[in-house]
């Protein structure tokens, strides 16, 4: 079974986070690290992988990343978990992709990759916008399980949970598939000291677009169909209105905060 | 002079990535409980097990015993990144090694080994070593606990104080320093016997009320007519406090390791606070008067840091034995002594800058100004660390 795990690098949450003039994501002068939410992924690849055994043959689970120099440190943490290898696509034309174009780039990864199953959070926590799971289903040609909660492998069929507003829905689909798995779907693990050292003898690998067949243009800020316009920094925390009930009017002052609000 | 070519101080990434994991670790489990453990003096026995999953307790063991085999300083950054949210934590896990682990991988025979090390390394179990006595603390050859062999069984009587990790429900032994004899010149022939838990007229009292370090479990022990076979005399019959001596070192850079994180909590706090508090129209970050004692801060951090991992090196480069092993010894007085002092001033520091609010408990600038004051006293006091210091210099100090 060989499972494929995509993941991204991104800027820490908790540092300050800037934009370049071009309204990209400023990534030189920020810490990066393994996107949180790609951590779910890597954990229910291993779950799955551990779940096989040696029944599952020689399962082997592959950490795909996109993205400057500095990205090969997700794939490394990834390989800390307990990933087995990592492919690193790296080329400096690839810089300001938008989803449309990272799922093109994803997709002709996997496609020289051997894989049963493709694995991806729900989203990036630095773009946010959930959608290259579906895309990459699509242009792979694979049925997509997307916002699995729990996650079940029968066999060649993939079972997962997706928890909705309104309702829950189970999804099947048979293998090869795509899968992107959410927060709910069970906490990453540390990695261990040992994970830690044995990750510094695993193979990474490092392609370029040329590598992969994918044309220079097609990618890139230039040919992303989405574009930043606009950023502005985040405002200043304001002081929180307090309500006071020195009359009894308390309950009816917080109501009509909340009612304003469109909270409740 | 000290040859310091060979003694790197930068960590490895490997040693960074560790730093990352267990920060993380201490932040998501350990920081949101923490101020409760404390005010309820509550030794978190979950939590320890999960130290224990996490590999923490097994970062230098060996392999065959469920160990990562790894170097002294990634025990280090494990000990500053569990100490800079929580001192009790940091000690709960380097007492776990160094007092309880050490000893019988440095002296045990296989079958002690065997039996003892995989519990104690995966972190289902915790040991304690009682060497201090009310008579004895510095000054350990003043042993009144007495183990005579009868029988084939250790007879164990006498008491102990303040041990760590010695009453949870997770200890499994306690290795105890006992007077086995009285030597031909008349002083004390001192040996070191292992007392499993649970074994008749073993008693851990009540857990001590503490200034700090409310979550560490300590104890004072007594031993009434206690029986052990005789085969768990740990080490050499005689050598029990100079075995004790031989692991001291160590003790000394792990303890510094702790007061590292002291520090660092110290400072983390008190620049976000000096940011975020406003007096007269401004953050109180902008007054000289606080934020010069925040750049003595970082001094104190980093020279704090780079004395306790130039000793960590030295140990992990080999250079703690041999011809080399009286410079360790120094580098680990010079840095145990620098950085708790460092401690404690800073935990001063961080607690002036809080004002009112650092006197309060619901800020972690409290707990951490109780906390520090025993890393003065603990593993030699910094008067036994001036005296060793003096001594290294060629002074004829008593």
């Amino acid at each position: 079974m060989n499972i494929v795990v995509c993941v991204k690098y991104v800027p820490d949450a908790t540092g300050d986070r800037k934009f370049e003039s071009d309204n990209t994501v400023d990534r030189e002068g920020v810490d990066g690290l393994l996107s949180e939410l790609d951590e779910y992924a890597v954990e229910q690849s291993l779950q799955l992988k551990e779940k096989l055994g040696s029944d599952g043959g020689d399962s082997e689970v592959t950490v795909l990343t996109i993205g400057p120099a500095g990205a090969v440190d997700a794939i490394r943490k990834a390989l800390q978990m307990g990933a087995d290898k990592g492919v690193h696509v790296q080329d400096d034309a690839i810089a300001g992709s938008d989803a449309f174009a990272t799922s093109l780039v994803l997709a002709e990864a996997v496609k020289k990759l051997p894989h049963d199953l493709v694995v991806c959070g729900m989203a990036s926590t630095d773009g946010g916008m959930g959608v290259v799971p579906a895309m990459l289903s699509e242009r792979l040609g694979l049925p997509g399980a997307t916002l699995g909660s729990s996650i079940e492998l029968d066999g060649q069929t993939l079972k997962i949970r997706r928890d909705g507003d309104t309702a829950t829905v189970t999804v099947e689909a048979t293998l090869p598939a795509v899968l992107s798995v959410t927060d709910q779907s069970g906490e990453a693990r540390y990695p261990s000291f040992k994970g830690i050292m044995a990750a510094k003898k695993k193979p990474v690998e490092t392609w370029s677009l040329a590598d992969l067949g994918v044309d220079a243009g097609q990618v890139g800020l230039e040919a992303s169909y989405t574009a930043v316009e606009e950023t502005q920094a985040r405002p200043p925390r304001t002081a929180g209105e307090i309500v006071k009930d020195e009359d009894g009017s308390g309950a009816k002052a917080l109501v009509d905060f909340l009612v304003s609000k469109k909270f409740v | 002079m000290a040859d310091l070519s060979s003694s790197p101080f930068e960590l490895s990434p490997e040693h960074e990535a560790l730093r990352r994991t267990v920060r993380d670790f201490a932040e998501k489990e350990v920081a949101p409980h923490v101020a409760a453990w404390d005010r309820e003096h509550h030794f978190p026995v979950d939590l320890v097990r999960k130290v224990g999953e996490l590999g923490l307790f097994g970062l230098t063991a060996p392999e065959e015993y469920g160990g990562a085999g790894g170097d002294f300083t990634s025990l280090c950054v494990a000990i500053e990144e569990l100490g800079r949210v929580d001192q009790s934590i940091g000690i709960t896990l380097e007492a776990g090694v160094g007092l309880g682990i050490n000893p019988i991988l440095t002296f045990g025979t296989p079958e002690q080994r065997e039996q003892w090390l995989p519990e104690l390394v995966a972190g289902r179990a915790l040991a304690g070593f009682g060497l201090t006595e009310p008579g004895a603390g510095s000054d350990a050859g003043a042993t009144r606990t007495r183990a005579e062999l009868v029988d084939d069984e250790w007879v164990v009587n006498g008491a102990k104080q303040f041990i760590t990790n010695s009453g949870s429900e997770l200890t499994s032994l306690v290795t105890v320093t006992a007077r086995t004899g009285t030597r031909e010149d008349g002083s004390a022939e001192i040996s070191a016997i292992v007392v499993p838990a649970g074994t008749p007229g073993f008693v851990a009292e009540p857990a001590y009320d503490k200034l700090g370090w409310h979550i560490s479990d300590t104890h004072p022990l007594t031993f009434t007519d206690v029986r052990v076979p005789a085969d768990h005399l740990l080490g050499e019959r005689g050598r029990g406090y100079a075995q004790f001596l031989a692991t001291l070192d160590d003790g000394r850079v792990a303890i510094a390791a702790l007061a590292v994180g002291c520090i660092q909590a110290c400072l983390d706090l008190s620049v976000e606070y000096a940011g975020q508090r406003t007096t007269f129209g401004g953050p109180i970050g902008r007054k000289q008067g606080v934020a010069f004692q925040l750049a003595d801060l970082e001094v104190m951090l980093q020279a704090s840091r780079a004395l306790t991992y130039r000793a960590a090196a030295m140990k992990d480069a080999g250079r703690d034995t041999g011809r080399h092993r009286a410079e360790f010894k120094r580098a680990a007085s010079v840095a145990k002594l620098y950085a708790t002092e460092s401690a404690v001033s800073a935990t001063r520091i961080a607690t002036q800058v809080f004002g009112g609010y650092g006197f309060m408990e619901e800020y972690p600038v409290a707990r951490f100004y109780r906390d520090a004051k025993i890393l003065e006293i603990g593993e030699g006091t910094s008067e036994v660390q001036r005296m060793l210091i003096a001594r290294g210099l060629g002074l004829p100090v008593e």
